[in-house]
């Protein structure tokens, strides 16, 4: 049943054999040396510095929602470098490659790169820019923040969170091991019928992309389920609907847009599959097979995936504006209203990626109509956000710059679009460099609020606030470089310059390819700016630390509690009186007012088998790309096995005593108390431990951490 | 604060701590991610659909055998019988639960196992039946969608079987703890769910696909 393959395979290694081994590839075998000895080296400073226990307990194991929010931000900003890198790849080739004349090296007839070298490129450029950049970025700021705003301990499933993170992991380590053994996908990012069937893509590339996706689409579907069930039971009291913080509605409504889409996308791509191992006719050419159904499946998942990036960054967007206007949000409703107006018309809008399929003016027309009510709702955020600032006190922060920049971005983005919706403009700019600097600037909005964002966050998840000096160098630099790359490739595409061209045939378009190239290596120093900034924040740490309040300013609950977070959020469960609950009690003056006394609190143990589960299915992963079937069943079985095993044993989690808490508080307290003197009385006293925890894991038979206190007064008024 | 002034209390006497709030119910937040879970299995299901829906016109099966050729509407039915009976086996089991039975649900789960296992035996002879009359996967893109739709489903019912025998093994060691009875609340749902869609695959692929 099981398709014939060109080229070896034996049942041992599959199709694995060290031919596939790049180790001739002038740019890649240099990489692979860097790559390991870089390895080497962060192994040997951990070793060193003997930090192998706490990273195994503080971060491997962990189920903190906080950290694993870290560990998803830190992948994304990872992977985006490596996107970007991709990004600088691309531009020098073009840059390089221009007309009959231009030189080649490295076996390329023009520029560095083989044809053959640029399409996997550009393809793992575009994968990994939305799926490993954008979306662990933003699923971890959902993760950290949308439980501390709705004033939960931690996510509904704590473990099913780990699982989703070290998923993720997994698909990353799938694509970066991609650049040693074999190769990637050359038919680009969202692929083509039949260019990757396996007569025309008989390679591995087209089975490490696929299987890539199907692991972050797993992660992504699990994180999605997690986070919807917290928004829907995890809430404090008080905590109504209409009370919930916009990010945290934004979370919502874009997760329903994510458990949604993605098994439409893990269908198309289980189908690819079938044709490719099992010698099934989906998407062939011939035999029954239907092209488009891929095309259409695809994007059935990629654009609703689209608005599942962009509604989280438009909660960042939201939180950021009012903390640095010194006003409530304008237009609440209407903000919540649109938010799910854009997912639910996410749905409608797909054949706009390619109205030229000529399905006929009725179907585009509907699509066409469907896009441009986008617009409605896009244009009530940035009308909000707009009056949001007006007659605010504005206070020009580096966040603040990061959100006014992805304003700007999302009109430019936002009326390009526009222009695209309309099926006669489409036609005529269909697949050029047009369409690439639209929905870059689309893109580029959701990376403006997520560096807002760590800005704006960052101070609450670590006790520092980041350097505003070398925040606003990156952010001055970033943008200097997006408007150097984007202009002209808005320029390029009106002259008629189409996508993915590893060669440029017109040699006038060669300034304007200039231009790009200068924008990119002004990118490059942000870049830099941004590790300068990490290096600078990290050395003044001790300076920059900040209270509850870092921004003295700020709204939602998150800031009620203390900065870096303690693991269990909230000593004591907030009771929410007001919309901008913090910001309520700073105008009321009992910010802060601390708890009269404490109880019992339960949390998660820390666990394994996340850790387990997502590294077999990293094996699985491989060992489907090389088709090496013992490995696949072996790595399946054992993900089974673990997960019933785990269901047996269970999480009675343990119980942190009110004496515990009590005495991690006053240390909290004492220290906000010296930095900005906000933080009010420690309670005396505290109080005994009551009967049961105060999370329902309807346990009462744990192992305690230490021994109740003694009686005390303990007074909140 | 003005939009919303009326609904905050007075900050004297608002209360700003819950010393006692007890958290939510751990078997209804874990029946709520179980019920979005089968929502996006849901959405697998509706794309395999809609995916046989564009591969079934006559082009589709490319002159080959389509499914009004080779699809036994009463074989296929008595694996209807043998599913349905199974939920209900497995519904019996549940009310048994109620009754705080263990014998009752380990029955209940018994029958519902056996019952499982005749249907998947019943679709694994049909695929290999299919199989040496050449229909297979590989024969053409209509017949790549009605199998791969339908074997989809049969491995749903796989993963449930194994589910059933890992709920017998835990009710049997651990008795009915939240844990254990929030899996079974969440395995019958998984049950039903797979039976409904089985009425959708036995309606509009097999029958459907008879009459066509």
């Amino acid at each position: 049943m099981l398709v014939d393959l060109p080229g070896g395979w034996n049942p041992l290694l599959g199709r694995l054999a060290w031919s596939q081994i790049p180790y001739d590839n002038p740019i890649l075998a240099p990489l692979f040396v860097a790559v390991v000895l870089g390895g080497i080296a962060i192994v040997a400073l951990i070793t060193y510095y003997g930090k192998w226990g706490y990273l195994w307990k503080e971060w491997l194991t962990t189920v903190d929602h906080k950290k694993l929010g870290v560990m998803y931000i830190i992948i994304g900003l990872v992977m985006l470098f490596r996107g970007f890198v991709d990004g600088l790849m691309i531009r020098t080739q073009q840059a390089w490659a221009v007309g009959p004349d231009s030189s080649g090296v490295f076996g390329a007839l023009h520029g560095y790169l083989t044809p053959f070298h640029y399409g996997q490129v550009y393809s793992a450029h575009g994968l990994i820019m939305i799926l490993l950049a954008a979306t662990p970025l933003l699923v971890g700021f959902m993760n950290i923040i949308v439980p501390i705003q709705i004033g939960a301990r931690d996510m509904a499933y704590p473990y099913l969170n780990a699982l989703g993170l070290w998923i993720t992991a997994a698909g990353a380590a799938l694509i970066m091991a991609s650049l040693f053994v074999g190769n990637f996908a050359h038919n680009g990012w969202f692929g083509y019928a039949p260019i990757f069937e396996i007569q025309y893509s008989p390679g591995v590339g087209v089975d490490y992309w696929m299987w890539t996706l199907q692991l972050l689409a797993l992660g992504t579907t699990l994180g999605g389920i997690n986070l919807l069930v917290t928004i829907i039971k995890m809430r404090a009291p008080g905590m109504t609907w209409f009370r919930l913080p916009i990010f945290v509605w934004a979370s919502l409504s874009a997760n329903i847009i994510a458990l949604t889409s993605f098994p439409a996308l893990q269908v198309a791509l289980g189908l690819v599959a079938a044709d490719r191992y099992l010698g099934a006719h989906f998407f062939t050419a011939g035999l029954g097979g239907n092209l488009m159904l891929y095309t259409n499946l695809f994007w059935i998942w990629g654009h609703p995936e689209v608005y599942f990036v962009i509604l989280p960054a438009f909660g960042m967007m939201s939180e950021i504006f009012p903390v640095f206007s010194e006003k409530p949000l304008f237009g609440y409703i209407t903000m919540v209203l649109a938010s799910f107006a854009i997912a639910g018309v996410s749905w409608l809008v797909w054949l706009h990626h390619f109205f030229t399929m000529g399905a006929g003016p009725d179907v585009n027309s509907f699509f066409s109509v469907a896009t441009m009510l986008v617009g409605i709702p896009t244009g009530v955020k940035v009308f909000n956000w707009a009056f949001t600032m007006y007659r605010g006190r504005l206070t020009f922060t580096a966040a603040m710059l990061w959100a006014i920049g992805a304003l700007f971005l999302l009109l430019i983005g936002g009326l390009t679009g526009m222009m695209l919706a309309i099926p006669a403009i489409n036609y005529m700019v269909h697949n050029s460099v047009f369409v690439i600097a639209h929905f870059h600037s689309m893109l580029l909005v959701i990376v403006y609020a997520v560096f807002g964002s760590v800005i704006f966050w960052f101070p609450k998840v670590f006790g520092f606030k980041l350097d505003e000096f070398w925040a606003k160098t990156m952010f001055w630099l970033f943008t200097t470089g997006t408007v150097l790359v984007f202009v002209p490739m808005y320029m390029l595409g009106f002259m008629g310059m189409t996508r993915r061209l590893d060669y440029v045939f017109n040699v006038h378009w060669q300034p304007y390819l200039l231009v790009m190239e200068g924008g990119i290596v002004v990118y490059t120093l942000s870049v830099f700016a941004f590790f300068v900034l990490l290096y600078v924040s990290i050395r003044d740490r001790v300076k920059n630390r900040v209270g509850a309040d870092a921004w003295g300013t700020s709204r939602s609950l998150e800031w009620l509690t203390h900065s870096p977070v303690p693991f269990y959020n909230f000593a004591v469960t907030p009771h929410v009186n007001a919309r901008d609950e913090a910001a309520w009690r700073r105008a009321n003056g009992i910010a802060g007012v601390q708890p009269a006394k404490y109880v019992d609190i339960h949390m998660p143990n820390n666990t394994a088998v996340a850790l387990y589960i997502g590294a077999l299915t990293f094996v699985l992963g491989f060992a489907l790309t090389w088709r090496i079937w013992w490995l696949c069943l072996a790595s399946l079985v054992a993900i089974i096995v673990l997960m019933i095993v785990r269901s047996y044993r269970g999480d009675p989690g343990y119980i942190v005593t009110a004496a515990e808490l009590e005495r991690m508080e006053r240390e909290a307290i004492a220290r906000e108390r010296q930095i900005d003197g906000s933080a009010g009385e420690p309670v005396v006293g505290g109080a005994p431990a009551v009967g049961r925890p105060a999370m329902a894991y309807e346990r009462s038979d744990l192992p305690t951490t230490s021994t109740p206190p003694s009686m005390g007064p303990g007074a909140r008024h | 604060m003005s939009g919303h002034a009326s609904n905050t209390p007075d900050p004297k006497t608002a209360v700003l701590w819950d010393t006692e709030y007890h958290g939510h119910d751990v078997i209804s937040t874990r029946s709520l991610g179980f019920f979005l879970y089968l929502l996006s299995d849901g959405m697998i299901f509706a794309t395999l659909f809609a995916a046989y829906g564009v591969l079934s016109y006559q082009h589709s099966y490319f002159g080959g055998p389509t499914p009004a050729d080779f699809v036994k509407p009463w074989y296929t039915f008595s694996q209807t019988i043998a599913l349905f009976l199974s939920v209900l086996a497995y519904g019996m089991g549940m009310t048994a639960l109620k009754r705080r039975s263990r014998g009752g649900l380990i029955n209940g789960l018994l029958g519902a196992f056996v019952l499982g296992v005749l249907f998947l035996v019943l679709d694994i002879h049909d695929v290999l039946d299919l199989a040496a009359h050449g229909i297979t996967v590989a024969a053409s893109g209509g017949i790549s969608a009605f199998i791969v739709l339908t074997q989809v489903h049969a491995a749903h019912i796989f993963f449930g079987l194994l589910w059933i025998l890992v709920m017998i093994y835990q009710v049997l060691r651990l008795g009915f703890t939240a844990d254990t009875v929030g899996r079974l609340l969440s395995l019958r749902m998984f049950w039903h769910f797979q039976a409904v869609v089985w009425v959708f695959v036995y309606i509009f692929v097999y029958l459907w696909g008879y009459m066509s």
